[in-house]
């Protein structure tokens, strides 16, 4: 059973963590689409992998959070990747499955799953 | 939606646009009523009466606000598809509560699903905010519950509170944000609640 106690050793561990990174700008973000549309589309799930796997990787330069309806719900769910003086990555009809790929290969080793991208969708 | 904690999910974000400092969510269920309350209050900026009217409605929204869209219509048809209702009451500057009563037992009621991934993604996406969420099996009548609100309850068979306020008081400085962190409280509360929401079928 997860305990509050559970919680300070976890506090313990990040707060040396925490005070060495830098604040946002060179940071990874990665935005999952969670209004309405994203959540009946399983935009949630997606989401909570993310957290899972960077959790689970201790990639410590990267964010997972949400934003509101970017205006494709046809392709939801839809998540965004922001790389740090990189273009916007914008991947579609998303899956909890397709998560990992995108964490190895984009987030990690820093070359875009294209076969995911709205790009290849529309062609 | 599969789950009320997505429909849950999707309301609890009104309340992020509504500008919120605290959200609540209250999932009660009464087995001896056959009934399962599921109410979400926040202090945000509130409705007048002719919106909070309206918001119920699909094809209401105003194109130049945006305010509400298909998400309290989706869990007003939910409600009633199960013998229940949704109530919405809110005021400008004081802000909105909505509550959704459905038939605990009924064939068409989805189950109420994660909702430790639901108030983990709302708590580590708005670290300004504060959530409460509260899980209740209560032994007595649905409706005695109505002069409490979302306060604690007197007749109790099991509960479970989750408050990110005390999660950040021992987080001491840590972001709530944190992917270790949101993995954490998404556990904590399933794990805390599962055997309440096996027992009774919540």
């Amino acid at each position: 059973m997860k305990s509050l106690e559970e919680l300070k050793a976890l506090r313990d561990k990040l707060q040396g963590e925490v005070s060495l990174r830098g604040d946002g700008d060179d940071k990874t973000k990665v935005l999952v689409g969670m209004a309405t549309c994203g959540i009946a589309a399983g935009a949630r799930p997606v989401l909570a992998e993310f957290v899972e796997q960077v959790a689970a990787r201790g990639l410590k330069n990267v964010t997972v959070s949400q934003t509101g309806c970017i205006g494709i719900c046809q392709f939801e769910p839809v998540v965004e990747v922001f790389v740090p003086g990189k273009e916007k990555v914008t991947y579609v009809n998303m899956s909890k499955e397709k998560v990992a790929r995108i964490v190895a290969d984009h987030i990690v080793g820093g070359s875009i799953v294209s076969e995911y991208t709205i790009g290849s969708c529309q062609s | 939606m599969q789950e009320l904690s997505l429909n849950i999910l999707d309301i609890a974000e009104n309340s992020v646009r509504a500008g919120a400092a605290l959200v609540r969510v209250a999932v009660r269920a009464f087995p001896a009523e056959d009934r399962l309350r599921i109410a979400i209050e926040d202090d945000g900026k509130g409705m007048d009466a002719e919106t909070a009217k309206g918001a119920a409605d699909p094809f209401y929204t105003t194109r130049t606000t945006r305010k509400v869209g298909l998400g309290l219509p989706y869990l007003k048809m939910n409600a009633e598809l199960t013998g229940g209702a949704m109530e919405i009451a809110s005021s400008p500057g004081s802000g909105t509560s909505v509550e959704a009563t459905f038939g605990l037992g009924h064939i068409d009621r989805a189950p109420l699903g994660d909702m430790g991934q639901t108030m983990s993604l709302l708590a580590g996406a708005n670290p300004e905010m504060d959530f409460v969420y509260e899980l209740c099996v209560c032994a007595d009548a649905a409706d005695s519950a109505d002069s409490g609100g979302i306060a604690g309850h007197a007749d109790e068979i099991g509960r479970f509170v989750f408050d990110t306020r005390e999660v950040k008081h021992v987080l001491d400085g840590v972001p709530i944000s944190e992917p270790e962190v949101m993995a954490y409280m998404a556990s904590h509360i399933d794990e805390n609640t599962k055997e309440l929401i096996t027992a009774y079928k919540i």
